[in-house]
């Protein structure tokens, strides 16, 4: 590779694309769920142990932090999905142009904002 | 460019596909607890437990579980040689914390699922 070729990575003087946004939000997104693993095994592994601790993790969500949290971990769970889906439908070919990479850009953005007020609405 | 040696099968088409696998089966679990959620209202410990005290669906969340490893070592090594090019043993350093979560989190969900 040559590695005297010209390049500018100083992102703070570049304003990204949609695409770029996009993207960097489902890479946002995967790295806050690798943390969110250790709280969805934490209530799993409650919801699954016995009647009494299902019944108290019933309880605990029922909290503001609790809630905040699961509206939090689902947020990116969402967003991650549909990003996700639109990675592997630009793997068959789809929306690879930069016009309709545009375009499933915004859709997965919007789609994104969708997921998280229906994730709001149903925790709350 | 960052040595790749670290990476999971040691060439980008394998992690790639392992990737894509992983991204599938995760997507088709999640879709099916979020069904079995919503179709369930006022959810019980019994119904709960029920469910996951069947085999296939021991199969099915172990599969999920080690999508989930093999998935986010995939993203979390792309992080990596994205983002900390600069030490070598830094990056490794990084690696190394992220195979120990992963690894934690594969027992503990196995430990979970088997004690049901």
């Amino acid at each position: 590779m040559n590695s005297n070729r010209p390049k500018n990575l100083d992102l703070t003087t570049i304003e990204l694309p949609l695409p770029a946004k996009a993207s960097i939000l489902h890479r946002i997104s995967g790295f806050a769920l690798f943390f969110a693993v250790a709280f969805m095994l934490c209530a799993l592994g409650a919801s699954l142990e016995s009647e009494q601790s299902f019944n108290e993790l019933k309880e605990v969500m029922n909290g503001g932090l609790a809630k905040f949290i699961t509206w939090g971990i689902l947020s990116a769970l969402g967003y991650h999905f549909v990003a996700g889906v639109k990675h592997l439908l630009m793997d068959m070919g789809i929306g690879e142009t930069k016009e309709s990479g545009r375009t499933g850009a915004i859709i997965t953005l919007i789609a994104g904002v969708v997921v998280i007020v229906l994730a709001g609405v149903w925790v709350w | 460019m960052v040595n790749s040696v670290t990476n999971f099968g040691r060439s980008g088409l394998y992690d790639w596909v392992i990737q894509r696998l992983s991204a599938v089966i995760l997507a088709i679990y999640t879709l099916f607890l979020f069904g079995f959620v919503v179709a369930t209202p006022d959810l019980t410990f019994a119904e709960w437990h029920g469910l996951f005290s069947q085999v296939w669906m021991k199969v099915f969340s172990l599969a999920a579980l080690i999508s989930i490893c093999a998935h986010a070592w995939v993203g979390m090594w792309t992080i990596s040689t994205d983002y900390i090019t600069g030490s070598t043993s830094l990056r490794f350093i990084f690696q190394l914390v992220m195979a120990g979560f992963l690894f934690t989190y594969l027992v503990w969900g196995i430990d979970i699922l088997w004690s049901v």
